[in-house]
């Protein structure tokens, strides 16, 4: 197979994808109202109570983006395991077309919509008072670190939705994932936690990759350590994630029969 | 073309050592009860399932050595309508026909050919989730269609329709037919396989008890059924013991039995009857159906299938 057909394959799957998206307006709509409800509560109800030594909106921004991402991962689950239900995927997978395109489809488009809830949390930000002082580098850098973490998360949400069996069981999935960003330094520093909590939340991936995006923004992490530091722990996590999720997610569509 | 086929699921054997032979351009049923092993049986053919043993050629490709050749070669309709129930009649097929790598402009003109050989052109523009289960089986059917495969499988095309969509399906299958298309399908009704086929294979717990076409499967049991309708339960009872039945309803004091249809062989049968003891009261023959000869063939275990018949006799 040709290496045309596989693009070509791909791209009519990245149109499906995103047409099934853009037509479950519930989803979407939660999708669009989460970023902006999530940062009025966090500012304006938390916010004030909390101290993390400086304006609270420029601590939070990053904690919001990967806590949208960690939504985005579960509503991307629940695409995959409910296609898979779904008998269009047999004539698919009956088709003489390359069967990574229908995740790749998913997953582009999962990129698109969490892409869209981070450029939602960083323009409300600046709405509200944000200031961060990256260089135009650091900008990219972030961007950079963006993109990878949610394409590892993606990836990770297209394999348990392939486990899932059912589109319900992969709800529950993305409802315990959306607790995760909370024990870690996405919305308060780790050092205000109790001893286990704090333990998981200085070894678990979103904080790197939420300290990676603050150091480069407002100058400092919260942690102490270096931005660098930071952000090869975070590459290197989503890159492993990445990795075994993306293996794993297309030996699972290729072994997996529908229901 | 398949020869061997075997699969088992968690040590249920679904399909034991299956053959089957299909002629170009024909029309094959895969006959049988829920349960009988038809769906696997397709799903191995159109290499989304592994067999355990066995080996087939699927349009002159080999199943386990050639699955990409296999899969250019044919086209699959699930018991599910497979179409994307987001997405709009028009935009499943051009979709479809991208995939099957179709110019862009190629994929729209076939598009419009197939909405209007399948009548589903007012419907164009309306997500395939609004479709009745007929019109979904359509575009479904106009999805096979696109690139005229060699062979289409058809898993229960008709399954839980209405009898106006049915009908419908059965003309697209016979128009698919017509082209030259080598047809699969499995079905659990023996009308259907008497409509469409060519050639039927009755398949029953994972095995071929049957195969040949209608008339010859008709035949098997005998060119005519006699019907004989007894007074009381007593001489029901008696006649059973007396006689070979093909078929047997107990409630309403039935037997059917095949014969060669002569005059001498019922006047024969009556006459041993009334001998025994237990007369008939009406008796009336009958071409056997694909019913009489699965029901001969399993047990009489498929009591659904003759309810039309008793029907009408209770009347």
């Amino acid at each position: 197979m040709s290496l045309a057909y596989a693009v070509s394959d791909a791209q009519v799957m990245v149109t499906r994808s995103t047409r099934r998206a853009l037509r479950d307006p519930e989803a979407f709509f939660t999708a669009l109202t989460l970023p902006i409800v999530l940062m009025l509560l966090f500012v304006y109800v938390f916010g004030g109570a909390l101290n993390t030594g400086g304006k609270y909106v420029d601590y939070v921004v990053p904690g919001l983006i990967v806590l949208c991402a960690a939504f985005g991962a579960g509503t991307t689950a629940v695409a995959v395991a409910t296609d898979m239900s779904n008998g269009i995927v047999d004539r698919f997978r009956s088709m003489p077309i390359a069967s990574s395109s229908i995740l790749i489809g998913h997953i582009v488009a999962s990129l698109a919509r969490n892409l869209i809830a981070t450029t939602l949390v960083i323009g409300v930000g600046l709405g509200v008072g944000w200031r961060p002082v990256a260089s135009p580098a650091g900008w990219i850098a972030s961007a950079g670190m963006i993109v990878l973490f949610i394409l590892a998360l993606s990836w990770l949400a297209a394999a348990v939705g392939l486990l899932a069996r059912s589109a319900e069981a992969a709800t529950s999935f993305a409802f315990v994932f959306m607790f995760i960003p909370y024990v870690s330094t996405a919305f308060v520093p780790a050092r205000t936690l109790p001893g286990p909590l704090r333990w998981i939340a200085e070894h678990q991936p979103f904080t790197p990759v939420v300290e990676t995006m603050r150091g480069l923004w407002m100058g400092h992490t919260s942690t102490g350590a270096a931005t660098s530091h930071e952000a090869w722990i975070a590459i290197a996590c989503c890159a492993a994630i990445l990795a075994i999720a993306a293996t794993s997610a297309s030996w699972l569509f290729r072994h997996r029969t529908s229901a | 073309m398949a020869s061997g086929i075997t699969k088992s699921f968690r040590g249920h054997l679904a399909l034991d050592h299956v053959d089957l032979a299909i002629d170009t351009g024909s029309v094959f049923a895969l006959l049988g009860p829920n349960g009988a092993g038809k769906t696997t049986m397709v799903r191995i053919l159109a290499t989304l399932v592994r067999p355990d043993a066995g080996t087939a050629a699927v349009a002159g490709h080999d199943l386990l050595a050639d699955p990409a050749g296999v899969r250019r070669s044919i086209s699959l309709t699930g018991q599910y309508a497979a179409v994307d129930d987001k997405l709009t009649g028009q935009e499943n097929l051009e979709m479809m026909a991208r995939l099957l790598h179709l110019p862009r402009r190629a994929a729209r003109a076939r598009t419009a050919g197939l909405l209007a050989a399948s009548g589903l052109e007012n419907a164009r523009d309306r997500r395939a989730g609004t479709y009745s289960g007929g019109m979904q089986r359509r575009l479904d059917l106009a999805i096979s269609m696109i690139q005229r495969p060699e062979l289409v499988f058809l898993d229960e095309p008709t399954t839980g329709l209405d009898p106006r969509s049915r009908e419908q399906v059965w003309g697209t299958v016979r128009d698919l037919a017509d082209d030259g298309v080598t047809i699969l399908l499995t079905t659990q009704y023996l009308e259907e396989a008497d409509q469409l086929a060519d050639t039927i294979a009755m398949l029953d717990h994972g095995q071929v008890v049957a195969r040949g076409t209608p008339d010859q499967l008709k035949s098997s049991i005998g060119t005519e059924v006699i019907r004989l309708q007894f007074g009381d339960r007593e001489s029901y009872d008696r006649a059973r013991g007396q006689l070979d039945a093909v078929r047997a309803d107990r409630r309403l004091h039935i037997l059917e039995v095949a014969s060669n249809g002569s005059a001498a062989q019922v006047r024969e049968l009556l006459g041993h009857l009334e001998a025994a003891g237990a007369p008939a009261l009406k008796v009336s023959t009958h071409r056997p159906s694909l019913d009489d000869v699965f029901l001969s063939l399993t047990g009489g275990q498929a009591a659904t299938t003759t309810s039309a018949a008793t029907k009408e006799l209770a009347r």
